[in-house]
């Protein structure tokens, strides 16, 4: 494997893909942006586990950081407030 | 959480000295049982196997969290430990966080304060908290703790002001999230037992701060 | 793009209810045989969830939590040709005639 493609900070969007069966990637997430809040590595690939196969090629999950204002169009108090989201490589593009 | 344990062992042979009767159990709780006892006669897995997973989660509950907790509290060196490689300094304590993939803690400062929530599932790090209480696995936590954090604290007697900021961490992956409550104050001197007993179980998910010393 | 039934983070619901059940015998025996086999590496957690989300959706949402555990568990465990729905539900008829079903 290469190394990871997205460094801390950098910002990301989530794909606003729709595809059938087991994804990782909340509903509430896909096509918003956020950055790259940390690195955790790579990991068998759960989408590929959740359907008795290796989960290989691994995949590379971040801790990805959203502010809450950016997500929901109506959130209340706290304008600071962030939500963070631990998501796979390939659910990502540049932003 | 208490369990007689030779009625699990009994349970789909004897339906007498129970206090519910056996014909009374719902449809998947029978099916548990003939689960159960397939898996053991295929050879798939043994009593011993089922007794063991049942001895590890009886041994494992919010005191084990309250513990680290405590000991982050009184000993910065270990704080630093603890957050900059958890599952080795679980180990250190006696904890066995072996089985957890990865194991992240989240520090609350005065500014900051992290709430953890399982949207898609009901992910929790048992090896260090025990079971996931009900409410957390609650259709309703799943729901609200990612877009209302402060309703949902509010309900748990937690009203945080504006200026302090909220992070949820959603564990959608392999990750397992520990909440580090942020010491309270009037505690300088206390024991790490003293301080242990402030350690509430929810105040490591993050719905509130830990209890004020009395 | 669709929301399926278990994605429901950010869905209008109501107070979070925080009454505590204690867990009946057959609960604690859900969590104890699903950790058994997942030690014996014959499923993945990954499966089960898999196994919840292709339920029928008002089934998930009217079952508690671990007759979801439950019925996943069945669901793997008959795929992976280990355990038949025929030899459950045989097994479960002798529980009852055992057990005086009325």
């Amino acid at each position: 494997m290469e190394g990871p493609r997205f460094k801390p900070g950098e910002r990301v969007r989530v794909r606003a893909e729709d595809r059938p069966g087991h994804i990782r990637t909340p509903f509430y997430v896909r096509g918003k942006t956020g950055w790259i809040e940390r690195v955790y590595g790579d990991f068998l690939n759960p989408e590929s586990l959740a359907y008795g196969k290796d989960g290989l090629p691994e995949k590379t999950l971040y801790l990805v950081g959203f502010d809450q204002k950016e997500v929901w169009g109506q959130y209340l108090a706290g304008s600071q407030d962030k939500l963070f989201v631990d998501i796979y490589d390939h659910w990502l593009e540049p932003a | 959480m208490s369990m007689d344990r030779s009625d699990v062992h009994h349970a789909a042979d004897t339906g007498e000295d129970h206090p519910h009767p056996k014909h009374e159990l719902g449809y998947y709780a029978k099916r548990i049982y003939a689960i159960r006892d397939l898996l053991i006669e295929k050879g798939v897995i043994t009593q011993d196997d089922i007794q063991r997973q049942i001895d590890y989660q009886e041994a494992r509950s919010p005191a084990n969290g309250a513990q680290l907790v405590a000991r982050a509290w009184a000993d910065p060196a270990f704080k630093k430990r603890l957050i900059d490689d958890p599952k080795a300094t679980c180990a250190e304590m006696g904890i066995d966080a072996t089985s957890i993939n990865e194991f992240v803690v989240l520090e609350n400062t005065e500014r900051v304060r992290h709430l953890v929530v399982c949207t898609l599932c009901s992910c929790y790090p048992r090896p260090i908290l025990g079971r996931p209480p009900d409410w957390y696995k609650s259709l309703n936590y799943r729901s609200r703790a990612v877009n209302d954090p402060r309703g949902v604290m509010r309900e748990f007697g937690q009203e945080l002001p504006d200026e302090v900021e909220i992070r949820v961490h959603d564990s959608t992956a392999d990750m397992r999230y520990l909440v580090l409550p942020l010491r309270p104050r009037g505690t300088e001197g206390m024991s790490e037992a003293e301080l242990a007993k402030l350690v509430t179980r929810d105040s490591m998910i993050g719905v509130v701060d830990p209890l004020a010393p009395q | 793009m669709a929301r399926r039934h278990h994605d429901m983070g950010g869905l209008p619901a109501g107070p979070v209810d925080q009454t505590e059940h204690a867990l009946s015998d057959w609960e604690i025996l859900a969590d104890a045989v699903n950790q058994a086999l997942g030690e014996k590496k014959i499923k993945r957690t990954d499966e089960m969830r898999r196994a919840r989300e292709d339920m029928d959706s008002e089934l998930y949402r009217s079952l508690s939590y671990y007759e979801r555990w439950i019925a996943s568990m069945e669901t793997i465990l008959t795929e992976k040709k280990i355990l038949t729905r025929e030899e459950i539900d045989r097994k479960v008829a002798a529980f009852e005639k055992k057990w005086g079903e009325p």
